[in-house]
């Protein structure tokens, strides 16, 4: 069954970019999905039409059954709560502990506070972080931090991992070990997982599905792509 | 269940965030309980005033003197007219043997004076109640063109222009008023505001994970809320405290038994729900607007 459905997607900006042009896409539950292309190729347009933060100018986007392009703002919600987002900036706040962090995300849906310690623990868990739920943010390291941002994504147990360059701020090292969270969480939980990125290294080894944009335009989809499929990056 | 959890976040994050921001908080706190001091004196301004007005009112009356040769018949068409003229409330006859009878009874010197003669050299008259004094003038000229009447007089003079300077003084004080709210519910809007932008973080993050329109909006409105019950309290001091020294102060009357006060109980107490009620709406107001603005969703 078909998790995300792209059809004849157009994205054109109000300054007449076009980001995104004519795009076909299918991913399925369960993939792990790479999609690369050089700067300014629409990755994070298209990213950012999967969680509804821009719409399409022309054509269908179907995020788990909702067309993204008829969401009314009021709705957005209802998308997001079946999302996990993770960004290349951790987006953390700053005075709050690893814990509360993570928690926040629960708390601002309404949930119970018994509920939440257990969903935030298991969370912060799969991530190794366990150790560190007292630690504010500026005493983590980078790589650190990306977990917590990956552990806030995934505490409601989500359908869909979206992550826009989420190694982009980390050495080859930690990038490798923020890569193989979300492999692990891929296959433990069945959680699709859609990760924009720019590095070759990753893409060559993980031997994934990969999506390549050239100026906005679908250029390739191989099952086991790698970054050698192109060059002009 | 979950709605009052949300609620209960909502207002825990607002008081919080009223304590974060102290200085602006309470500069939008002063600014309202001003408004609201403010308000208050207008109220009890225009209420003492209407009431002084409606007992003046009572008091204030047209005396129409009567021709001495007016038949019964110019009497009844008087009559008539009387009761068709819209301002006129009611009247009643008091005949010259009735006034010369008031007269003896009111002072020596008029009892012998009015002895020695020997005709009733009084007239007879009408006493008419109107019901607007503000047209006294009006009505009293209208009565006047019957030429069967010599005169047709009212009580000209101060109790007339003090119930015209409360009306001045009401009208400039709604004004005022009206003025203030709209600044109140500025400054608690622009206090909102920059709530709104240093928790811009948190409120991207709320919409990133889902958190529903209202449950990010509401914390917000509730802290305009507080703001505006906070700057509610002092004026309901003022008020209850101020009112009652005041009114123990004159005895409840102010220059004469003609200007009496509204007593304090229950009113001050209504007078302090209606500040409060309007802290809260003003401050409701305030952040709604900085919320519609600044908060899109
Ligand atoms: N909000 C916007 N308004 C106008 N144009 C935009 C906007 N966002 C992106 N663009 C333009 O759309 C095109 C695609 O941008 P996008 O951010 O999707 O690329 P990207 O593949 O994510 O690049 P990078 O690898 O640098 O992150 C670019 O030409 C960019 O300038
Ligand atoms: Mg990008």
């Amino acid at each position: 069954m078909n998790l995300i459905e792209v059809v004849n997607c157009y994205k054109t900006y109000n300054n007449g970019v076009t980001a995104v042009a004519d795009l076909n896409l299918e991913i399925e539950k369960g993939e792990f999905v790479f999609v690369i292309g050089a700067s300014g190729s629409g990755k994070s347009t298209l990213i950012k039409m999967l969680y509804r933060e821009e719409r399409p100018s022309k054509g269908k986007v179907i995020v788990g059954g909702i067309n993204v392009a008829k969401l009314r703002n009021s709705k957005v919600y209802k998308l997001r709560r079946k999302l996990g987002i993770v960004f290349q900036d951790f987006k953390l706040l700053p005075k709050l502990t690893v814990y509360e962090n993570v928690a926040f995300a629960l708390e601002s849906l309404g949930m119970k506070e018994t509920e939440i310690r257990p969903k935030v623990l298991k969370a912060l868990d799969s991530v190794g972080l366990k150790e560190k739920i007292r630690s504010f943010p500026n005493q983590l390291s980078g790589g650190e931090q990306q977990r917590v941002c990956i552990a806030r994504a995934i505490v409601n147990d989500p359908k869909l991992l979206i992550c826009d360059e989420p190694t982009g701020n980390l050495d080859p090292k930690i990038s490798k070990e923020i890569v193989d969270i979300l492999d692990k969480i891929n296959k433990k939980s069945g959680t699709t997982i859609i990760m924009a990125t720019h590095d070759k290294e990753i893409v060559n080894k993980m031997k994934k599905r990969v999506i390549l944009l050239e100026n906005g335009v679908l250029a390739e989809d191989n099952m086991k792509g790698s970054y050698k499929a192109h060059e002009s990056n | 269940m979950k709605a009052i959890r949300i609620l209960g976040r909502a207002i825990r994050d607002s008081f919080k965030s009223v304590f974060r921001n102290f200085s602006l908080s309470t500069a939008a706190i002063v600014c309202s309980s001003i408004t609201l001091i403010l308000v208050s004196v207008a109220m009890i301004l225009s209420y003492n005033v209407e009431n002084i007005t409606k007992n003046l009112e009572h008091e204030l009356t047209i005396v129409v003197y009567l021709n001495k040769e007016t038949t019964e018949e110019q009497m009844n068409e008087l009559k008539s007219s009387l009761e068709n003229m819209e301002n006129v409330d009611s009247y009643e006859y008091k005949s010259k043997d009735e006034w010369r009878l008031e007269m003896k009874n009111s002072s020596e010197t008029l009892n012998s004076t009015l002895e020695y003669l020997e005709e009733n050299p009084l007239l007879d008259s009408f006493i008419v109640r109107v019901k607007d004094v503000e047209h006294l003038k009006e009505t009293s000229q209208e009565i006047l063109k019957n030429d069967f009447v010599s005169s047709a007089d009212y009580g000209e003079g101060m109790t007339e222009n003090l119930i015209s300077a409360f009306k001045v003084i009401e009208k400039v004080t709604i004004i005022v008023v009206i003025a203030l709210i709209l600044v109140t519910a500025f400054l608690i809007s622009n206090t909102i505001k920059l709530t709104i932008f240093s928790r811009r973080n948190e409120i991207e993050i709320m919409r990133l994970v889902g958190a529903s329109n209202i449950s990010i909006r509401l914390p917000f409105i509730f802290e305009g809320l507080i703001l505006g019950f906070l700057g509610g309290l002092i004026p309901v001091i003022f008020t209850i405290y101020g009112y009652v020294l005041l009114y123990d102060h004159f005895n409840g009357y102010v220059f004469s038994q003609l200007i009496e006060l509204v007593e304090p109980f229950n009113f001050t107490i209504y007078i302090s729900m209606i500040l409060l009620g309007m802290g809260c709406i003003i401050g409701m107001f305030g952040s709604y607007r900085a919320v519609r603005k600044y908060l899109k969703i």
